[in-house]
């Protein structure tokens, strides 16, 4: 699929950092920023006595995700969030694009750093090659890349934040899964980097989604719903035949479902939808939530527990400097 | 005619008051406000931009906010929160916070309710993620009328 002739910003102008139209782009910007990091930073090597413990299976499921999960970071980052560029509301915005765009070429490059720790140069051709051949992983792909060749900019959003915040989760499982039995735990400290890298690019790319939606006609914003929820269910499938194909072989599949639906929901949410699956299907495994957040637990809701141990509010002396944590 | 009529404005300081029993932030990607509205209740947001007044309560309420920043927690409690708890009078009235997030962000999931309900001493009744499910808006609901119902009746014993 090749574009017909390259499309570019079409006119540029010296961007202002002092003067800005939308606070969200350099909240989001400072966010990135602070939040940079470079797999370099990540002592992988720990891991090696860690990965010899899986059996070649366990070994050859992981290469696996990770060769998947490399192709949406690199279809992400020369392609997605590049295609976004043209269709930016501020210059600022277009700056964040191109945060955007080198963070997730950091990403793909850092699988590359765990598979040239762990494995062998002939197992990471293997890898690469199954992630060519494979119909499912190759489809998720080009679903998304059709659209960012396409010629509406909402829709391209869509499908970007259908990426950046439900498409990476059947790969995402599988590192939460080793942490939680406290195997791999280096290579899920990369992983939840990018996974926090992912949710602040999904939610600035929902939220500039939500902005072109003001002052469109009630049609078109029907239209743009059904539209994301058609793409939804299409990904959706194919997501559950690639999940069987990955994880049938150790028997996780079911559990991996239940992490794409929660975070289906959380896609949609970034879009500014209500969630889609119901709670009985978003059960994730607690283990899988808690690897990826200590404080997801159930024992944080106060509401469901007895209730009688609250404190009345006292006023304490605050100040701003006390705050600003 | 009436006493009532003859009494002074309240609104004589400055900033706006508000009587509601929930109040919270949201910024303009609004999902904290979606989820609030979705509870269907009297509630007060806070100023979006901290140049602005803020608000000052007058009854007892319970705080939504989501939580800024990623590293480390740095500036987790958004600088409009901090504006409005840094007057006394509403600290002396905070019951409780709800905190939003996305469990994304790893060990600083809802930090800015954590961090709240440490600074002022009250529980963090809830977490829910970006704009809340159906679910978390049952629970909240329900939570939140029980929550109000045994602290007016253990205020009545006291």
């Amino acid at each position: 699929m090749t574009p017909e002739k390259l499309k570019l910003a079409s006119h540029v102008v010296a961007i202002n950092w002092n003067r800005i139209e939308d606070e969200k782009d350099v909240e989001v910007w400072n966010r990135l920023v602070n939040n940079f990091w470079l797999p370099e930073k990540v002592p992988l090597s720990n891991d090696i006595q860690s990965w010899a413990t899986l059996t070649p299976d366990e070994q050859l499921l992981t290469m696996r995700v990770f060769t998947g999960l490399t192709l949406l970071d690199t279809l992400q980052g020369t392609v997605g969030a590049v295609s976004l560029i043209p269709d930016a509301i501020t210059p600022h915005e277009e700056a964040v694009y191109t945060n955007i765009a080198f963070m997730e070429s950091v990403h793909a490059k850092s699988y590359s750093s765990i598979f040239s720790t762990l494995c062998s140069t002939k197992e990471i051709d293997e890898a690469f090659r199954w992630s060519v051949e494979n119909p499912n992983l190759q489809k998720k792909a080009q679903i998304i890349e059709s659209y960012y060749y396409g010629d509406d900019p909402l829709k391209r959003k869509i499908a970007s934040t259908l990426l950046e915040s439900f498409l990476f989760y059947s790969g995402f499982y599988l590192p939460m899964y080793w942490s939680s039995r406290a195997k791999l735990t280096n290579t899920a400290d990369l992983i939840r980097l990018i996974i926090r890298d992912e949710a602040v690019h999904g939610y600035y790319i929902g939220y500039k989604y939500q902005k072109g939606l003001e002052g469109l006609s009630e049609e078109r914003k029907a239209e743009l719903k059904d539209y994301t929820f058609e793409l939804m269910y299409e990904l959706y499938e194919n997501e559950v035949q690639y999940t069987h194909d990955l994880y049938d072989s150790v028997g996780l599949a079911e559990d991996v479902k239940k992490f794409l639906h929660y975070n289906a929901n959380k896609a949609l949410m970034n879009l500014g939808y209500e969630a889609m699956f119901p709670s009985a299907v978003t059960d994730v495994n607690p283990a899988i939530l808690s690897a990826l957040s200590p404080n997801a637990d159930e024992n944080h809701d106060f509401f469901s527990g007895s209730g009688s141990s609250y404190v009345i509010g006292k006023a304490v002396n605050t100040e701003d400097d006390d705050w600003d944590f | 005619m009436s006493a009532v009529a003859a009494t002074p404005a309240v609104d004589r300081e400055t900033g706006r008051h508000t009587s509601s029993s929930l109040i919270y932030f949201s910024s303009i990607s609004e999902n904290t406000h979606r989820f609030v509205e979705k509870l269907a209740t009297d509630a007060a947001r806070l100023p979006v931009y901290t140049r602005d007044e803020t608000l000052l309560a007058l009854e007892p309420f319970v705080l939504v906010l989501p939580t800024y920043g990623g590293d480390s927690g740095h500036g987790a409690v958004p600088k409009q929160v901090i504006k409005f708890l840094n007057v006394p009078s509403n600290r002396e009235l905070i019951r409780g916070v709800i905190g939003a997030g996305n469990t994304n962000f790893g060990e600083t999931y809802c930090l800015a309710g954590d961090i709240i309900s440490v600074k002022c001493q009250v529980p963090h009744l809830y977490r829910f993620e970006l704009m809340g499910t159906s679910e978390d808006v049952d629970r909240v609901h329900e939570g939140l009328e029980e929550f109000w119902t045994r602290l007016s009746q253990k205020q009545a014993q006291q």
